[in-house]
């Protein structure tokens, strides 16, 4: 089914004009690798307070400080993201495309589940537990994944899929 | 000139270059990786970049935010520049004719160049801007030279793979 939707949304207009300005995909892909730069340093800001390998402020202040910039990015790299769709909807037929798009469920969740860690955390006076320091972790490697996905196309090829 | 291009007809031939340019998904997996470094790289200095502009992260002082970011932009700089080569070595010859090959290189070269400056001049007085007062002029500019090159330093990466496979 991906590779009919993936080839009738080849032939829609806007996929063909996106393929004739040709600086258009780089551009995109361009502020797509970068967003999506923002999101990983954002988690490794968050993660590197609650982690303890740095100890100013406090983690709920951290999590505060760079939950905006994270989302942001998010928005954007989704935004772009989806336009690259269109603009290549080749990457529609490809499983390690849609695993991606799990890992960035999952990696969503986990970065959800971090803000509400720390404030429960802190409302018992505790400092961020095991529990917190794995799920950031776990929003890190999710993030990594689901970036490293981004350019796994040819793993499908090599699995022989 | 000539030297040159023999030089880098050598590099195509080293076994390391043979297996990136011989082996089926070689170049896609370094390529995977490059573009996953070349991405932290940007998002870690543009922290430090933000805070040295004055644009964000005042309440950080610069010294402790430096700490946290650089040695994370260091370790994914050294894989995004090995990752970076070992691409290069395959076709060595069609990069050194590629244009936005050469402008992202020379765009790194200016980079460098920034952070010695920065680190061997502006930031050796660190101590009298750390924390809650003004930046100089020298380190927000600094700052928001870094910021651009870093910009174009990935744009010029994906023009690279347009020219090299259009």
């Amino acid at each position: 089914m991906m590779a009919e939707l993936s080839q009738w949304v080849g032939s829609l207009p806007i996929s063909l004009a996106m393929r004739r300005i040709t600086w258009l995909v780089p551009m995109l892909q361009t502020l797509h690798i970068l967003s999506t730069g923002i999101v990983l340093s954002a988690v490794v800001m968050i993660d590197l307070r609650i982690w303890g390998v740095s100890r100013s402020g406090t983690a709920i202040a951290r999590s505060e400080r760079f939950m905006p910039w994270m989302w942001t990015a998010v928005a954007v790299a989704t935004l772009t993201g989806i336009a690259l769709m269109f603009g290549a909807p080749r990457s529609w037929r490809d499983g390690v495309f849609v695993a991606k798009l799990y890992m960035m469920t999952a990696a969503i969740l986990a970065t959800v589940m971090l803000p509400i860690m720390l404030r429960r955390n802190d409302s018992s006076g505790k400092d961020a537990g095991v529990p917190v320091q794995l799920v950031g972790i776990a929003a890190l490697v999710l993030w990594l994944i689901a970036t490293l996905a981004g350019r796994g196309r040819w793993i499908a090829g090599a699995l022989g899929g | 000139m000539r030297v040159f291009t023999e030089l880098l007809h050598w590099v195509e031939m080293t076994p390391l270059a043979v297996f990136v340019s011989q082996s089926t998904y070689g170049f896609s997996a370094i390529d995977m990786f490059h573009v996953a470094a070349v991405s932290v790289v940007f998002g870690m200095i543009a922290i430090l970049d933000l805070r040295l502009t004055g644009l964000a992260f005042a309440d950080f002082s610069v010294t402790d935010l430096s700490r946290q970011v650089l040695p994370w932009t260091w370790t994914a700089f050294a894989i995004a520049a090995a990752t970076g080569v070992l691409m290069f070595t395959g076709q060595a010859v069609k990069y050194s004719l590629n244009f936005a090959f050469l402008v992202k290189i020379a765009l790194m070269a200016l980079a460098g160049l920034n952070v010695l400056v920065f680190h061997f001049v502006t930031y050796q007085g660190v101590a009298k801007w750390d924390h809650g007062v003004p930046v100089p002029l020298a380190a927000k500019f600094a700052g928001a030279l870094s910021l651009a090159i870093w910009i174009a330093v990935a744009a010029y990466g994906r023009l690279t793979a347009y020219y090299m496979f259009p």
